[in-house]
């Protein structure tokens, strides 16, 4: 919940204009929200969305390969060839709903497996690393902006280059530290194993704050960490403060955890954890915008793909082509959009290759969603002339 | 890796907070070269609109005038406050005087104010600035008179409340003596605690100092130090067995240059610096030589820091000494080149238990690993280290950083952890996370 205190210490957000009619942001189409997830480290695409139907999907993917349906711990159905994770159930009736829409095999135009270099251009919008300061959505809000209401909202942090540039936007984050997350643990947790002086305590800190998890249950840590169990109150608070009829109409999530080298698993493992906290992240996120969920928007996306096949350590290593969820009351979804590459020819023979360039649903969301007429995609979104937004997500 | 970048390494920690971007370059190949370059500076200069202690001060007696709240000067107070911790915290952050901030910070922690008694919070920036600051290389008993002088340690240590049972205003009001700002003079700004001295010499050295207060608001120059006869102990009075005739406010300036002459004084300073610097148990052949040229040279802390310097020990690998949680919020901000936002290092100090001029007690923050670690402090830690990298506006590259910085003292398995990392923010928490970085 977030209270009074916590929407003031928005940095100079449009809440501290009190009483603006929506009219102010005129610009944007009626009320409509859109919402970009940005999902660091590279999410597994094809174990969010698993082409069951392909013919080589069960030889290559392997012991990553998810149960058919029906059966238990089953992937679930969508259509005649792709199934959800089970560990993402909770978007599933929005695919019943025709509020979820899946863009199979995106990318960003760019090949890099860096991790750095392609978040950069996922962010920045362009096609080649080149110093750039400013991110897509801050040019789009350039371009929506009138008056000096903070359209754009970054929660959890810093605001992230997607949103930096030259419009103002606002920021929220809970107060106070939150817990690490438990993958960065693990790792800090070797390089403490053998120290003399902190490597006790830091044993001891670890059992002591297991122990209280326990005893207080997940849901007594609030926005207190950065583990996938963190996302769902980030996704309601945004969710609130979006709904707010003088609130910002733009934001960005972040959610980590997606760098699954080990121990990803197919129904159980990291990956599994991850994905019930996006999905719950997302439901919340639906929830806390309560009616002006209608005429939002969602869309997840990542900075490339994984690997088709498993590698030594039950997980999988950098890729090509991911997916994008679309999402929203806003949204034509209950369809599995885009070209499917197939799993026959892979792209440096271990890669999904990509078929949909992610800069094609961004523009038709701005197009169609936030009324951006082609003159102004050509300026969010330069040097990309030939990729042509998408039609009928909204 | 070459022995000159991990000495170069070694001063830029030990004697400062942690290497600054392209500092490590700067230093080179010839690390004391640049300790010593570093002491002949001057602290940095701090933003000129932070108002002198005069000002704050009136205001507070202003706002504790009568029973009548006034929430408008305590909140004034109090930005004043966080006004002061940020420019603190940028000079120590983004400056090119590391080693000046630290002594700064070493002697303002040796002379403690604290905001545990709220009603100095507006000024215990000032007194850093005022009377801390222009004394770090200068001479101790400078820095010990401007100390004892200075409104906030008068108001701090109640001195500003002392009267003479005898003196005029204390036989009509029938006040007495405050002996606290006499006792921790002798315990913990001069001779230390086995310094050889006992409660008759607090009482003096407390009856010395009565008289010496601040200026009350009916005054034009309310809020600055004032020597008042009207509540001075009149009489002679002996202290450490030396008899000091009355002398009115020259009694008490007399007794601080003596005090600060004493060589136990300059064996607590000597051992308190070779602490901070060294070892939480620095070696004592180390202490003596850093004691004697406290002595020989009359208290001129420039010398005694090169004393310190020229230790042995204090180039010694690898390194020993717990970053307090304040000198690892620094560090971290330093390596990266960016100072935190304007408020947050308050908020961040006081989750990491270490807020700026807020030390529990007179014997200011302690100086030993023991203190500082526990289960939950170290788990903080490394909370904080990825708080503090989710937040940062801008994250370099880690990887970038590492080689720019402390890279050089980081295992392989850290090194590659940091590489490897899903995003820049992450592989910034590593590296800040990591046990070698809670050390300087």
């Amino acid at each position: 919940m977030i209270g009074r205190r916590d929407a003031l210490r928005m940095i100079g957000g449009a809440f501290a204009v009190a009483g603006l009619p929506g009219a102010a942001f005129a610009a944007i189409p009626g009320n409509r929200r859109l919402i970009v997830v940005l999902q660091r480290g590279a999410m597994d695409g094809l174990a969010a969305v698993a082409p069951l139907s392909d013919p080589n999907y069960a030889a290559l993917r392997g012991s990553l390969a998810l149960k058919p349906p029906g059966g238990q711990e089953g992937a679930l159905a969508l259509n005649t060839d792709f199934a959800l994770h089970p560990s993402l159930a909770q978007l599933q009736p929005y695919y019943a709903k025709h509020e979820l829409l899946v863009v199979h095999a995106t990318g960003n135009g760019y090949q890099t497996r860096s991790h750095f270099d392609a978040q950069d251009l996922m962010e920045s919008g362009l096609s080649a690393k080149r110093g750039v300061s400013d991110g897509w959505l801050n040019r789009a809000l350039a371009l929506l902006q009138h008056g000096d209401q903070r359209l754009g909202l970054a929660v959890g942090g810093a605001t992230p280059l997607i949103l930096r540039g030259s419009v103002p936007v606002a920021s929220w984050e809970p107060a106070g530290f939150r817990e690490a997350e438990s993958g960065f643990i693990d790792v800090v947790a070797r390089f403490y194993a053998g120290d003399d002086l902190l490597g006790p305590s830091f044993k001891e800190g670890i059992k002591a704050q297991n122990f209280s998890d326990e005893v207080l249950g997940g849901d007594m840590k609030g926005g207190g960490g950065f583990g996938p169990q963190s996302f769902k109150p980030l996704c309601a608070a945004a969710g609130k403060l979006l709904a707010a009829p003088d609130g910002p109409r733009v934001a960005v999530l972040e959610m980590g955890g997606w760098d699954t080298h080990v121990g990803e698993g197919a129904e159980k493992g990291r990956l599994a954890t991850n994905f019930a906290g996006f999905a719950a992240g997302l439901d919340a996120l639906a929830a806390s915008l309560g009616d002006a969920w209608r005429e939002t928007a969602v869309v997840t996306v990542t900075e490339f793909g994984r690997t088709v096949r498993v590698n030594g350590n039950n997980g999988t290593d950098h890729g090509t082509a991911s997916l994008m969820f679309v999402m929203g009351g806003a949204v034509k979804g209950g369809r599995v959009a885009g070209d499917w590459p197939g799993l026959s020819r892979l792209q440096d023979d271990r890669d999904l290759r990509v078929a949909t360039d992610g800069r094609a649903v961004m523009k038709g969301l701005l197009r169609d969603h936030l009324g951006l007429d082609t003159q102004a995609l050509a300026r969010v979104f330069p040097e990309s002339a030939g990729i042509k937004p998408m039609d009928r997500l909204v | 890796m070459p022995a000159s970048t991990m000495a170069a390494l070694t001063a830029a920690c030990r004697f400062g907070f942690a290497p600054k971007p392209r500092e490590l370059a700067t230093i080179g190949g010839d690390p004391r070269g640049w300790v010593r370059e570093q002491i002949a500076r001057r602290p940095e200069a701090l933003p000129n609109d932070l108002p002198p202690s005069q000002r704050s001060v009136a205001m507070m007696l202003e706002a504790r005038k009568d029973k009548e709240e006034k929430p408008a000067l305590k909140e004034e107070l109090k930005k004043i406050y966080l006004s002061e911790l940020d420019a603190r915290m940028r000079a120590a952050v983004l400056g090119d005087a590391p080693v000046q901030e630290r002594l700064v910070q070493f002697w303002s922690n040796h002379f403690t104010v604290s905001a545990m008694r709220p009603f100095v919070r507006g000024f215990v920036g000032a007194f850093e600035r005022e009377a801390i600051r222009p004394h770090v290389t200068g001479r101790f008993v400078d820095m010990l008179l401007a100390v004892t002088k200075h409104p906030t340690m008068l108001l701090y240590l109640d001195n500003a409340q002392s009267f003479g049972p005898d003196s005029r205003v204390g036989q009509r009001q029938n006040k007495g003596l405050n002996e606290n700002l006499g006792r921790e003079l002798l315990e913990l700004h001069t001779l230390g605690v086995d310094g050889g001295y006992g409660q008759a010499d607090v009482e003096a050295l407390a009856r010395i100092l009565t008289g010496w207060t601040i200026t009350p608001l009916r005054f034009p120059d309310a809020g600055i130090f004032r020597f008042f006869p009207q509540i001075h102990e009149p009489g002679d009075k002996t202290l450490l067995g030396r008899v000091y005739r009355e002398g009115g406010v020259e009694e008490g300036e007399q007794a601080l240059r003596n005090l600060a002459a004493h060589p136990s004084t300059a064996r607590h300073i000597a051992t308190k610096l070779a602490r901070h610097f060294i070892a939480d148990t620095p070696p004592v052949d180390a202490v003596q030589r850093i004691a004697k040229v406290f002595q020989e040279t009359g208290g001129d802390l420039r010398r005694v820091t090169l004393a310190v310097v020229q230790e042995e020990a204090a180039w010694r690998e690898p390194l020993g000494k717990l970053r307090t949680p304040n000198e690892l919020v620094i560090s971290a901000y330093r390596i990266v080149g960016q100072a935190p936002k304007p408020g947050e290092a308050f908020m961040t100090l006081k989750n990491l238990d270490q807020p700026a001029f807020l030390a529990p007690s007179p014997a200011g923050w302690p100086d030993v690993a023991s203190a500082w670690v526990s289960p939950e402090t170290t788990l903080r830690r490394i909370d904080w280290a990825q708080t503090f990298a989710q937040r940062l506006p801008d994250p370099p590259d880690p990887a970038g950083v590492m080689a720019d910085t402390f890279g050089e003292m980081l295992p392989e398995e850290v090194q590659q952890a940091v590489r490897r990392a899903p995003d820049k923010r992450m592989g910034l928490a590593l590296l800040v996370a990591s046990p070698q970085f809670q050390r300087r």
